[in-house]
């Protein structure tokens, strides 16, 4: 079972009390974008095996939005934050390297 | 190749069993080959074997992480039908259905297939109306399907309960010539046709790496060294963003799992496959007795290959109010399988940003039924290096067009 924390109420959330918002940190295209950023932004994604950021919504809690770095091949958690944030804080980002030496940063 | 028959059973019943054959090599690579298919699962033996008996080819390495068929080939529910409201999909699951009814004696090889019937539960009004619109949908692509009420569906299955307090059974989509074939025995017998052809199935070699230059791929990097090739195709399901990304493009999907789990074998007492969308639970019998289920995949990105309790206990939880006899039934096994899931839901049979290299994937949670048309599509497209008429809507460039093959909207769920 899947446990993450939310940042927003600091309840240890179980898997059925959340719902999952898929890739984290996309960089958003609209009017005026190129059709290959329009695309990639709708429909391309890193989907790697390993080190995720992804979206979470504690749905059956508060209601909030929050980001969860996790690895896809382990389910392991590294850590949440708030989703107001274009990128994993440093101290996430340091957990995973001390966790997973190999990694390559976030693409 | 010796062939299999009713006279080769009793000619080792004479000498006993000492004369079987393996039935397919396991040869080392050679330097070089004109295709290689990644993957060794249903899809990717089938492109093989298409390639060799449609066009010719048979210089051809299949190569395998694991062992042949252990991916999802070996983990799906055996489902096999071809209801589907948009035509491209028709079209494909249609082709690939006909092609299992003569599979075994093409193959010569008994992949077991097993026409039953295939039920698909109309538990809502919302589902009524749209299966009836696929049966007409059917009817104008060839697809044999028809619309029957609840007292013809309790007839058929009369071990279902059509009252239930939540999800009364309001009348069924019925395929009769759907129904389910051995999954593994499908993988089996693609593999030891191609071997018979002089293909090579590499199995416990990964690819590492894909080499390409200015455009064009001129070999993979494996676990066996470099292997040069002229065409390469990228059958892997769960794996595909991993192998495109050596590749160097990236794809519209994402891999989740999917769950099934069997029961404790009892006597016969279902001889259809009943689907019920609405509450995401699909069973059928297999030959040894055990109820065969599925249910929904796991909502989030995963690679693990298990999947989560719950999901596993909605869909038993919902099976039980439709099935009451089976509240008793132990479950012996569970396990999952990684799918990837586009963007429509909808499968990729695509040219790649490389010349002479092609992917196949997508197939989502209903990939097992596709098996010989996917194949018969995806050889096609290898050999030509122009997507036929099976294939041409399913490239990959109908994202950035707008041109879907919306089943996650037809469907309404997993298929």
């Amino acid at each position: 079972m899947l446990i993450l924390e939310c940042p927003c109420c600091g309840v240890k959330a179980e898997e059925t009390e959340l719902s999952p918002g898929h890739e984290a940190h996309l960089k958003r295209f609209g009017p005026g974008s190129s059709d290959e950023e329009f695309e990639s932004y709708m429909f391309a994604r890193k989907n790697p095996k390993g080190v995720h950021f992804e979206r979470w919504r504690h749905s059956y809690g508060c209601g909030k939005w929050f980001l969860a770095a996790r690895c896809t091949a382990t389910l392991e958690v590294f850590g949440t934050y708030p989703a107001q944030t274009s990128e994993p804080p440093p101290d996430i980002v340091a957990r995973i390297k001390a966790r997973r030496p190999e990694w390559e940063g976030c693409k | 190749m010796k062939r299999y028959s009713v006279f080769a059973i009793a000619r080792e019943a004479m000498r006993h069993h000492t004369g079987w054959e393996r039935a397919w090599a396991s040869p080392e690579p050679r330097p070089s080959y004109d295709v290689i298919v990644i993957g060794a699962g249903g899809h990717g033996l089938a492109t093989a074997y298409y390639l060799g008996k449609n066009f010719g080819i048979t210089n051809v390495a299949v190569i395998e992480k694991g062992w042949l068929g252990g991916g999802n080939t070996g983990r799906n529910t055996t489902i096999i039908r071809s209801n589907y409201l948009q035509d491209p999909s028709a079209a494909i699951y249609e082709k690939a259905r006909s092609l299992y009814e003569t599979l075994s004696q093409d193959l010569n090889y008994n992949v077991m297939f097993s026409p039953r019937g295939l039920l698909m539960l109309a538990q809502t009004h919302h589902e009524v109306r749209g299966y009836m619109r696929t049966v007409h949908a059917n009817l104008l692509q060839g697809v044999e399907t028809e619309w029957i009420g609840p007292d013809q569906v309790k007839r058929l299955v009369p071990i279902m309960n059509i009252h239930g307090p939540r999800y009364p059974v309001l009348g069924a989509l019925l395929q009769k010539r759907g129904g389910t074939a051995r999954h593994d025995a499908v993988a089996w017998g693609y593999a030891r046709a191609c071997s018979a052809m002089g293909m090579h199935i590499i199995q416990q070699c990964e690819v590492t790496g894909v080499r390409a230059e200015g455009g064009v791929v001129s070999g993979v990097e494996t676990t066996k060294g470099f292997i040069g090739t002229k065409k390469l195709a990228i059958v892997v399901a769960g794996h595909s963003g991993q192998v495109a990304e050596m590749a160097g493009f990236r794809l519209p999907v994402e891999a989740v799992a999917l769950q099934a789990l069997v029961s404790e074998p009892v006597k016969p007492c279902i001889d259809v496959v009943v689907m019920a969308n609405t509450v995401h639970g699909y069973m059928s019998q297999s030959d040894k007795g055990e109820l065969v289920i599925g249910g929904g995949t796991d909502s989030f990105n995963n690679f693990t290959q298990r999947g989560s309790f719950h999901h596993i206990e909605e869909t038993l939880r919902a099976l039980v109010e439709t099935f009451p006899i089976i509240s008793r039934l132990k479950m012996l096994r569970q396990w999952g399988g990684i799918v990837d899931m586009t963007g429509d839901r909808s499968p990729i049979i695509s040219k790649t940003p490389l010349g002479n290299c092609f992917i196949n994937c997508g197939w989502g949670t209903g990939g097992f039924k596709a098996i010989p048309g996917s194949g018969w599509a995806m050889a096609e497209l290898v050999a030509k290096g122009e997507p036929g008429p099976l294939a041409a809507e399913f490239g990959m460039d109908r994202f950035r067009a707008g041109r879907f093959i919306d089943e996650s909207v037809a469907a309404g769920v997993a298929h």
